[in-house]
């Protein structure tokens, strides 16, 4: 095998050195009856020259952005991503290391921890973040496990239906066996405008509400009255957890500068490739006051014994392998590598690169939205300023042929939304980041409108 | 030649006025941005980021590299992490553009490459396992625990039955009960014997009708096989409970024995430690689960389906629990769990188990005479060591050695865990060391026994840093820079 060293004379020493004659005896400590009398069904042990072949075959049956123009989004975006994070994160003293359990020796990755913690703090604006969790969906579950702790309410949780519907469902899944209600809120005036209507909100907290979860830009891209919901939440004692967009803090406001409580986001835009959904980064920040509460690895300054500066794990108390079923979560790991590569890809973008990115991809989804609606066949579902995704309404309703044919025109062109809003099955998410061109994006509009030539519009 | 003067933040390096990347001119008609948002929604600065060039980034980084031990570079005997070697070719394999750059919400036509690989890792780890049922969707082994634990609360409550209570032993790893309590269970420690095995009275005292599961890893913490484990299997089953086995330490057993074969009806892989995927300086890792055909209903959703040459996610399952996290899994570690099965086969795993237990049991020969082990002469993929006695006759903790490795090139193993366990040194050497490496490394911990106390309570000397003041770093918290402190 590839990866063992020990020669059969090495193995023979080792085996007279323990007192044993033969491999297998080795494993008498396993009831024979219980052991495995038969080889395991799998597939030939493949070389690496094989091993590559055959990988290549199947990356050659899938077809990836950048073979196809990506208009997808949803939570997962196709942005530029600097040479110098995979060059950085592709260092085995990175990705080959562990949780830095001896701070001596992993002063690399403690530091990183903590620059990744400062660099979410200055995106967000909030006082403190930890050194992350697992993606998005999770952040925002363990966001509101959170509130329900740092409240000492567990009765309800509110939740926008603007939310990312898998966040939604992850949400409801942690909460199953909790008693907690979960109350979606229903998008305001009914129709068209999924965006929220504070007074709505409003009536539903209670004194058992510990949280109201709200996503700015939401799902579909439109921006949130975040303020306006922080003190509705406030009144009423209950906490504001928002779900926010890295990339869209290179130009809108901060939300720390809009009394938000607990944030989370889907940390894949900061510097890491799509790759199906994951390994992404959960990201997590909260106010200061709430710090014992944060769930995960956090990193901290301290001195050595010669007064020198340095990093460690801190705050450990919170966690599982000290507090056991009273600690705050079970998360035992953090995503170290790509915290990593978010700060680096922040290191690598700047203030000026980041405010550029964002403005890119918010005149060029602009652009996009204007050119698809000059067709009489498309509108915009929503009214709502938007950052840089966009719902389209087919005024024929054929979702499912329009994403078809773009896809055999080399177009990835959007999100069907049907899957998850009865009232949106003749829509679809358009996303537009920095990374399309001009000529992609009318390659996208001629795609679709073109086929709207062929389709027949009701009057 | 390391550079020792590159500990400055980047915060400190920070320029007004340098820029890194520079990105194209816009090439659409740009808009006034207020004619696109509303007043009061734009910021009026770009977050206070610093202003570096490329090639401070660069540096900086590389630098920072420099002052972590990794598996690339030193032996890393951390006890139940497996920290085994990170094959190369899977990291490019797991980069071809071809899986990597795939958005979650492609169609499925244009996906059927990495709809097959999924499918065949579900069929593989099912094999593995000897459990039928697959998800992959869970994020790391605590996730996957979670996942099991509401798999098995929506077992039970579609049985209409009512069950409180999850057990695990007292030298469980610490997700156990915290994943117990969150899926909304009581946690309850039964006792384990000096030996490690389960304490069977105690179990017996503990089991009830409200026992939803037994959770337990074997081989245990101690890197012992509960041979108890059938006996243990029925007594729970009788009581109507399940067993979930924590798969942390299946280095040891690929294809001796498999854990439905022996009992559990769930459990989780670690593909970070047994598969080799590389730990990430803590994260990603991955922690796909295997049930029974039963449990298997209630699996999160969706899953990798065949239909004869084509394949599809199923996402039409009444039963499921619903989904345990945004889109579909940490593909990119599963691809290389992927590589890592097909590179090794049958075969291959088999004697991956065989070496890392072999090479667990010399090293234990070669330390047991100055570290005696509570185990006995004989373990599996790893074993725990004492300092007990050297604690007592001179005041040197396991802390003292393992800080002294540090000084010696070796990273130090895992310190006062199991907590039932005395000065608990915790050593799982891997199947890709060499004896060479094991030898080196039990020469350096004798001789690290024999040397000064007041030596061993100051180490290490050689590291970047002495030892942190971790009571400072707790009770007044630093958790981010900031200019003032900095000026200060």
């Amino acid at each position: 095998m590839p990866y063992i060293l020990n020669t059969p004379d090495e193995q023979h020493a080792m085996l007279e050195a323990i007192g044993v004659s033969s491999l297998d005896d080795l494993f008498t400590s396993i009831p024979s009856a219980l052991r495995l009398d038969r080889p395991l069904e799998m597939g030939p042990a493949l070389t690496e020259m094989e091993l590559s072949r055959h990988m290549a075959e199947l990356a050659a049956r899938n077809q990836p952005a950048g073979e196809k123009v990506c208009f997808l989004g949803g939570g997962s975006y196709d942005h530029f991503i600097p040479a110098v994070v995979d060059a950085i994160a592709s260092r085995g003293e990175y990705y080959t290391s562990y949780t830095p359990y001896q701070p001596e020796v992993s002063q690399g990755n403690l530091q990183a921890m903590f620059e990744y913690q400062t660099l979410i703090c200055q995106l967000t604006a909030m006082d403190v973040s930890n050194a992350s969790l697992y993606d998005g969906g999770s952040a925002t579950a363990e966001a509101v496990l959170m509130a329900m702790s740092v409240t000492k309410r567990s009765g309800k949780v509110l939740v926008l239906d603007s939310v990312h519907p898998e966040y939604r469902q992850v949400l409801e899944t942690y909460l199953e066996n909790l008693d907690t209600e979960l109350v979606t809120v229903a998008s305001a005036n009914g129709g068209d405008v999924k965006n929220i209507a504070v007074e709505n909100i409003a009536a539903e907290i209670d004194a058992n509400t510990a949280c109201v979860v709200v996503q700015s830009p939401n799902f579909f891209g439109c921006l949130e009255d975040v303020e306006t919901l922080a003190r509705a939440a406030h009144e009423k004692g209950a906490l504001l957890v928002m779900v926010f967009d890295p990339i869209s803090l290179g130009l809108l406001k901060r939300p720390g500068e809009m009394d938000v409580d607990i944030v989370v986001a889907e940390g894949q835009s900061l510097g890491s490739p799509m790759s199906f959904g994951g390994p992404y980064l959960g990201i997590m920040a909260c106010r200061e006051r709430f710090v014992r509460r944060l769930p995960g690895r956090i990193a901290g300054e301290t001195v050595d014994r010669r007064g020198r500066r340095c990093w460690v794990l801190t705050l450990q108390t919170r966690e599982q392998h000290i507090r056991r079923d009273k600690a705050t979560s079970n998360i035992c790991t953090n995503q170290g590598l790509f915290a990593l590569r978010a700060t680096i890809y922040l290191a690598a973008m700047g203030p000026q690169g980041l405010r550029e990115t964002s403005e890119l991809c918010l005149q060029k989804a602009h652009y996009a939205a204007a050119e698809l609606t000059k067709s009489e066949r498309f509108t915009l579902a929503f009214e709502q300023p938007f950052f840089q995704e966009f719902v389209v309404r087919d005024r024929a309703g054929d979702v499912e042929g329009l994403m078809q044919r773009a896809c055999g025109e080399g177009l990835l062109a959007g999100v069907p939304l049907g899957r998850w809003y009865d009232d949106l099955s003749d829509c679809f998410l358009v996303t537009v980041t920095e990374k399309r061109t001009r000529a992609e994006i009318d390659r996208l509009v001629r795609s679709l409108s073109g086929v709207s030539e062929q389709a027949a519009i009701p009057a | 030649m390391r550079n020792t003067s590159a500990t400055q933040l980047l915060f400190e390096l920070s320029q007004p006025g340098r820029r890194g990347a520079l990105l194209p001119k816009c090439d659409v008609p740009v808009q006034a941005l207020a004619s696109l948002l509303p007043e009061g929604a734009i910021s009026e600065q770009p977050p206070q980021i610093p202003e570096l060039g490329e090639p401070d980034v660069v540096r900086h980084f590389t630098n920072l590299s420099t002052l972590n031990m990794s598996v690339d570079t030193h032996f890393y005997p951390l006890g139940s992490c497996t920290m085994k070697y990170n094959p190369k070719r899977n990291e490019r394999e797991a980069s071809l553009p071809g899986l990597l750059h795939l958005h979650p919400y492609q169609r499925e036509e244009t996906i059927q490459g990495l709809l097959a690989l999924l499918s065949e890792l579900q069929d593989m780890l099912a094999e593995i396992s000897g459990l039928p049922a697959v998800s992959l969707q869970p994020a790391a082994g605590a996730h996957g625990e979670w996942t099991a634990l509401m798999v098995a609360a929506a077992y039970f409550r579609d049985r209409q039955e009512k069950r409180t209570k999850v057990l695990a032993p007292d030298s469980a790893h610490g997700t156990n009960p915290a994943s117990a309590r969150m899926a909304g269970f009581d946690a309850v420690s039964v006792k384990s014997r000096a030996n490690g095995y389960v304490d069977l009275d105690d179990l017996r005292s503990k089991l009830d009708d409200q026992t939803a599961v037994f959770m337990i890893t074997n081989p245990s913490t101690l890197g012992i096989f509960d041979e108890q484990i059938a006996e243990i299997a029925e007594m729970v089953h009788t009581a109507g409970g399940l067993i979930y086995l924590d798969g942390a330490n299946m280095n040891a057993i690929l294809g001796v024995t498999r854990p439905g074969d022996f009992g559990a009806d769930m459990m989780h892989f670690n593909p970070h430690k047994t598969f080799s995927g590389p730990h990430g300086g803590g994260g990603p890792g991955a922690g796909p689960i295997c049930v029974t055909e039963t449990l298997g209903a209630f699996l999160p959703t969706p899953v990798v389906v065949r239909n004869g040459e084509q394949y599809a996610f199923d996402g039409n399952r009444p039963k499921s629990i619903g989904r345990v996290r945004s889109f579909f899994g940490n593909v990119g570690v599963l691809v290389r769990t992927y590589c890592y099965l097909r590179t090794h086969g049958a075969d291959g795993l088999r004697r991956v188990s065989e070496n890392a237990v072999l090479n667990a049991n010399y090293l234990l020969s070669q330390v047991r005479h100055f570290l005696p082990s509570p185990q006995g002469e004989r373990c599996l993929h790893e074993f725990v060591a004492s300092a007990a006695d050297i604690k007592k006759e001179r005041g040197v903790s396991a802390m003292d050695i393992a800080k002294r490795l540090l000084d010696y090139g070796y990273h130090a193993p895992t310190v006062y865990f199991p907590q039932t366990v005395p000065e608990a040194m915790m050593i799982e050497p891997t199947e890709t060391e060499s004896k060479d490496t094991l030898d080196a490394f039990a020469a350096t911990l004798f001789k690290i026994t024999g040397e000064a106390d007041d030596l061993l309570h100051d180490a290490p000397h050689s590291t970047r840093i002495s030892r942190p003041n971790e009571v400072q770093a707790a009770r007044k918290p630093v958790l981010k820079w900031s200019p003032a402190a900095s000026d200060a």
